[in-house]
């Protein structure tokens, strides 16, 4: 039985971005909030620390996201976490989010002038009140360009949750696809949503390097 | 019940295991080359193609970069057929590679062009270079070099990014670790032992390419670089 493409498919196509943005938000907020730890961890002066978030940030960067999802999906349940796919596919995905952001924070932090780590010590602030006050605020200037880049690729990256059939929009149009089979219109349409919501984001990031001047650290 | 890990099964189909192995390193390699050629090519022309396709190759770029790989993968694997372009899986799977590497690489390697001297074509053309002597010695393998990290980067990435085409069925190594685990039911053994391989494959990739780099860039060696960065 073939459906054909018409306005409830667009409809259902659309109304499926909203997991998608969900799932972008709470990755972001999850992964970052982890991944300002890692970079703090990978900016400490305890070497174990340092490696620790190095060795996290080397096997989050050089696994393929689709098997922290796959890991996040069969592994979580073994802990004894009965729980739908919605969290495991989240929960992969804030890991991805984390070991990108702590090294493009790590970036961020380590390209404070070194001379204002010796400023503020030497006004016997401690290491809390460096941060706080003298490095993260000039970090966070850096850091801004390259994170909201890289929220472009983190909301591109959701599409790979469909495979546990969380239905965002790259399910949505798998769904839609399946009944009517007008691949160009559906993946078009779906290609169009995400196009719609990152490419603002890479031209306000564009926009912030020229602003906050500050040359992308690649 | 506490869960007892049990890799037995999974040691017993590494040689399907392996044979994904074979796949993503195929995938990864032709990919590349044709991706890096690509964006070399899109890269170079510009400023000598007329303005509604220079048009079209930005506008090429923005899609690619402001949409999934999935997605990209889908309309190639699913579309092309319907207007008599028929690829098999793995055809589709480095096609899509390639326009999506192309997309990237091209925006790397520009930033390479864009950070040499106008000068410099000058100095190379006051030495009696050809066209094309100045085009490779003084704008391509200076600009390449430049950006060889970020080029390497996007390499990895691209390498990691070949697991989705198991969307399509190719039986790449992420492929083979669903068949695996379908024979097995040890799921979470599966993707642990197949996690690793990805590892260090990209750790082997990042090794290889940096060998690329020195052979092909010996003047900004990245053993160079390493010193500088260290200042």
């Amino acid at each position: 039985m073939n459906q054909t493409f018409g306005t409830d498919q667009i409809l259902f196509i659309v109304g499926a971005l909203r997991w998608t943005i969900l799932l972008t938000v709470f990755s972001l907020l999850l992964g970052g909030a982890a991944g300002f730890v890692v970079a703090l961890m990978r900016v400490s002066p305890i070497r174990a620390a340092r490696w620790a978030a190095i060795g996290y940030i080397g096997v989050i960067q050089g696994v393929p996201a689709l098997m922290l999802l796959f890991l996040s999906f069969y592994g979580l349940p073994l802990l004894g976490f009965d729980l739908p796919p919605l969290v495991a596919a989240s929960v992969s995905l804030a890991l991805y989010v984390s070991g990108y952001l702590a090294d493009i924070w790590r970036g961020a932090i380590q390209s404070v002038a070194w001379q204002q780590w010796e400023a503020s010590g030497s006004l016997a602030m401690t290491r809390f009140q460096q941060l706080r006050y003298v490095i993260l605020p000039q970090a966070m200037r850096i850091a801004t360009p390259p994170t909201v880049g890289f929220a472009v690729q983190a909301v591109k990256n959701t599409s790979i949750v469909s495979i546990v059939n969380v239905v965002e929009v790259a399910r949505a149009g798998q769904l839609v696809n399946n009944a009517t089979y007008e691949p160009f219109r559906v993946y078009g349409l779906v290609a169009l949503l995400y196009f719609a919501i990152c490419w603002p984001m890479t031209r306000l990031a564009a926009r912030l390097e020229r602003k906050l001047d500050v040359r992308r650290q690649r | 019940m506490p869960f007892t890990f049990t890799f037995g099964p999974v040691w017993a189909h590494f040689d399907t295991i392996l044979g994904g192995v074979g796949e993503t390193l195929y995938l990864s390699a032709i990919g590349i080359l044709l991706g890096l050629a690509l964006g070399v090519a899109l890269a170079m022309s510009r400023g000598l193609v007329p303005g509604f396709v220079q048009g079209a190759i930005d506008a090429y770029i923005e899609i690619i970069r402001n949409t999934p790989f999935l997605i990209q993968l889908f309309l190639i694997f699913f579309g092309l057929p319907l207007i008599g372009l028929r690829l098999d899986a793995q055809q589709a799977a480095v096609l899509t590679i390639m326009v999506n590497l192309g997309a990237y690489a091209s925006e790397i390697i520009r930033a390479g062009i864009d950070n040499i001297h106008p000068s410099q074509l000058e100095a190379g053309a006051s030495l009696a270079m050809s066209k094309l002597q100045v085009f490779r010695y003084v704008v391509l393998m200076p600009a390449l070099a430049k950006v060889w990290p970020s080029l390497t980067s996007q390499f990895v990435l691209t390498m990691l990014g070949t697991s989705i085409c198991s969307f399509i069925s190719v039986q790449e190594l992420s492929g083979s670790a669903s068949v695996v685990e379908s024979d097995t039911f040890r799921s979470f053994e599966t993707y642990i032992v197949v996690t690793v391989i990805y590892l260090l494959l990209s750790l082997l990739l990042r090794l290889v390419l940096f060998g690329c780099g020195e052979v092909l860039f010996p003047r900004g060696s990245g053993l160079r670089r390493l010193m500088e960065g260290q200042r």
